[in-house]
């Protein structure tokens, strides 16, 4: 068979997102990978700066629908920042008791992900009924499963009995006895260890050059946990180990993951044992005074990172969000090289991508300072003679479409 | 008249298109149950094919109509030949030939050609990938599904399935030694039936729909309908030469017991395809060269030293 080109995405049934992979094959190796990016972009950082600071903290949970605590914290922790609110330390707990739930139940997620890419759809399975209990518990704590609206200016907006927090405990039993069994699975079953290690392989070097971040550099030994390295909300007070493993695959990957489950299970153990009573909110002024934050966070797929300039008004004039997917994406070129087109799935999975929070647009101006800014009616005329050099003409259809709405 | 009934009707297509649907439920049901899950309803596999069958057949423009429109009959037929070539309940098949084995051997191929050909001429490249696959998947299990069912043929002196079953059930302990042959078989079996470890030519995750990508209504529903049919004719197949244990209890008990192997034999399918992942194309070859034929050699060499015992 001669060189074919397929593509991986925007649509296919291997990604939930769409994200374009352009991959050229020699038989079944993989002889060069092409990515696309910039199919979801839904302009979150300008409708940030048109908002209030309330209204961005509901918005930017919005950025990602399975790490969205990860991102609203992120966002209020710059804000308090700038303002210079210190939030009380019950406040602290609960959104570090909500940031290692999500951490479990994104890691659950990705585990069944994985399973489902290698054609192990038991697995997938299993560990979906599993973050089930996960997710229930989310709805009993914050009345809602996703998108949880837990935090807000100088706290958090609810408060847990101690009745809630036994509830955790019991499910978080369940969770850790389930999977120390899928840690047997990923590390004993033969299928599966076939299909995992060795595949995607990212050296330390490489995991080091291309800026890889949380779990997927982590695997590589790339010693980097934003909770340790600098902490923020409780994270100061707990111990927990920062799982590293040198397999610098896949199969890594994997357990990595696993792994911190476990360690999650600890430290939500630990906050629950730690904590203090008192108040969960400050009151916090609704003009933020004029200054700029940067935050980091270490969310479940990796290091995510917020940049807010306030001007004194109550509204931002600049937010920018970095999504961990973004710092890994890059890797996955690297990683597929020389593999097998099986491994494509598997591989990109490997990153846990999240590619709609990574979608960002950056105009870039000359240096004389024109901007290159477009008109609405220019771009229309740029897109219809764009494509018309393509071969694809929609004058007719334009004009079918005109005629049916008179 | 009677021939037409046994073609069309029973044992012929009717019956094997209801144990094909039904057989797919219990394996979906079955699937689901381990997976913890509660599965379909009884009548999903006929729902599923009423659906496929009142939707508009699409043939992609670029695609050489004739054998895109073929393929999937000629599954079917094949199927359906083999079929009638097996004994059910008691050691007689309606058609009775001298080399069955060989040719029932044969004619389960010829599904497995017709998706290789029904996906490289819907020239839709995840199809042709797919039909690659199928091709290069045929190579790896066809020898160890022909050696496996080779030893008992060789033990019982002949290439007639219904003279193989007679020997056997005159003399059911020797059907134990094959115990390895079995198992290479039901191992080569979920590779012909392309289910998971061995489903590469339709990994959806990696090539989308494989060979049947652009397969669509009536076409697609007898490729499926092929697909369930091949799985009740490879179980009664293994069932007739390595299971052959009571075939002269007369027809009702007989049915019953065809029934119940068939189950057992789908268990164990079901079964192998929740514990384990998809492998590689390329795993799968080797799999089956380095551990699944020598194992098939060894079976034969087993019978082999066995013939010469008895002499």
């Amino acid at each position: 068979m001669a060189k074919v080109t397929i593509p991986i995405g925007p649509q296919h049934p291997a990604l939930k997102e769409p994200e374009c992979f352009i991959v050229t094959l020699d038989g079944e190796r993989i002889s060069h990978l092409d990515m696309r990016l910039g199919y979801n972009h839904r302009g979150i950082e300008k409708a940030c700066e048109a908002r209030t600071y309330v209204q961005d903290v509901y918005l930017i949970e919005r950025v990602c629908g399975i790490c969205s605590h990860s991102h609203s914290t992120c966002f209020v922790q710059a804000v308090e920042e700038i303002a210079g609110l210190q939030i009380p330390p019950r406040a602290t707990y609960i959104r570090t008791l909500i940031a290692e739930l999500e951490r479990v139940h994104s890691h659950l997620l990705w585990l069944g992900v994985a399973g489902h890419e290698i054609g192990f759809d038991t697995l997938l399975m299993y560990t979906w009924r599993d973050r089930e209990a996960v997710m229930d518990i989310f709805a009993a704590l914050t009345g809602n499963r996703v998108n949880y609206g837990m935090n807000t200016l100088g706290g958090v907006r609810r408060d847990f009995t101690k009745e809630q927090l036994a509830e955790v405990l019991k499910v978080i039993d369940i969770c850790e006895e389930r999977t120390k069994y899928y840690i047997e699975v990923c590390t004993q079953e033969p299928t599966v260890i076939n299909r995992l290690s060795g595949i995607g392989h990212l050296s330390h070097d490489d995991a080091m050059r291309l800026g890889t971040v949380g779990p997927t550099g982590r695997a590589s030994a790339v010693d980097k946990d934003v909770r340790r390295d600098d902490p923020y909300l409780a994270y100061k007070d707990l111990s927990f180990k920062v799982i590293l493993d040198n397999h610098n695959d896949v199969f890594g990957r994997a357990v990595v993951r696993v792994l911190e489950l476990m360690e999650s299970y600890k430290l939500i153990r630990e906050i629950i044992a730690k904590m203090p009573d008192g108040p969960v909110t400050v009151k916090a002024p609704r003009k933020i005074p004029a200054g700029e934050a940067f935050s980091r966070y270490e969310a479940p797929r990796g290091e995510d990172s917020h940049y807010i300039r306030a001007n004194g008004t109550d509204k931002p004039e600049r937010v920018r969000v970095r999504a961990p997917t973004m710092a890994n994406l890059q890797s996955v070129a690297k990683m597929l090289e020389d593999n097998n087109l099986a491994d494509v799935p598997i591989a990109i999975a490997a990153i846990d991508p999240c590619f709609s929070c990574t979608d960002r647009m950056i105009g870039i101006r000359t240096g004389k300072g024109t901007g290159n800014s477009i008109r609405w009616d220019d771009l229309r005329n740029y897109g219809v003679k764009w494509y018309r050099k393509q071969g694809i003409d929609f004058t007719d259809l334009n004009r079918k479409l005109a005629k049916k709405q008179e | 008249m009677s021939a037409l009934i046994a073609i069309f009707v029973f044992p012929g297509f009717l019956f094997l298109s209801f144990l094909g649907t039904v057989v797919e439920f219990i394996d979906r049901k079955l699937y689901a149950r381990m997976q913890n899950r509660i599965g379909p309803p009884w009548f999903q596999p006929v729902a599923d094919l009423l659906k496929l069958v009142a939707k508009e057949d699409l043939v992609p423009e670029e695609a050489n109509p004739t054998m895109f429109k073929l393929m999937p009959v000629i599954a079917m037929t094949a199927v359906l030949t083999a079929f009638l070539h097996i004994p059910l309940w008691n050691s007689t098949p309606l058609i009775a030939l001298d080399g069955s084995v060989v040719v029932i051997v044969y004619l389960l191929t010829i599904p497995t050609l017709t998706f290789f050909l029904g996906g490289w001429h819907s020239t839709s490249l995840y199809s042709m990938i797919g039909a690659v696959r199928t091709l290069t998947q045929l190579f790896a299990y066809e020898v160890p599904l022909l050696l496996s069912i080779l030893a008992p043929a060789l033990l019982a002196h002949t290439w007639s399935i219904s003279e193989m079953s007679e020997f056997y059930s005159r003399n059911p302990l020797y059907a134990l030694t094959n115990s390895i042959g079995f198992l290479v078989s039901m191992i080569a079996l979920q590779g012909k039936l392309e289910r998971i470890p061995f489903d590469m030519p339709e990994a959806e995750t990696e090539i989308v729909g494989g060979t049947f990508t652009e397969y669509s209504g009536r076409l697609l529903a007898m490729f499926r309908l092929a697909i369930d049919m091949e799985t009740v004719v490879g179980a009664s197949l293994i069932a007739a030469v390595f299971l052959p244990f009571g075939l002269h209890f007369g027809p009702v008990a007989g049915f019953v017991l065809y029934l119940v192997k068939i189950l057992g034999i789908l268990l164990l399918l079901a079964l192998l395809r929740t514990v384990t992942a998809r492998l590689r194309i390329e795993q799968m070859v080797i799999f089956c060269w380095k551990y699944l034929a020598p194992a098939a050699l060894v079976q034969i060499l087993l019978s082999l030293t066995l013939n010469w015992i008895i002499k």
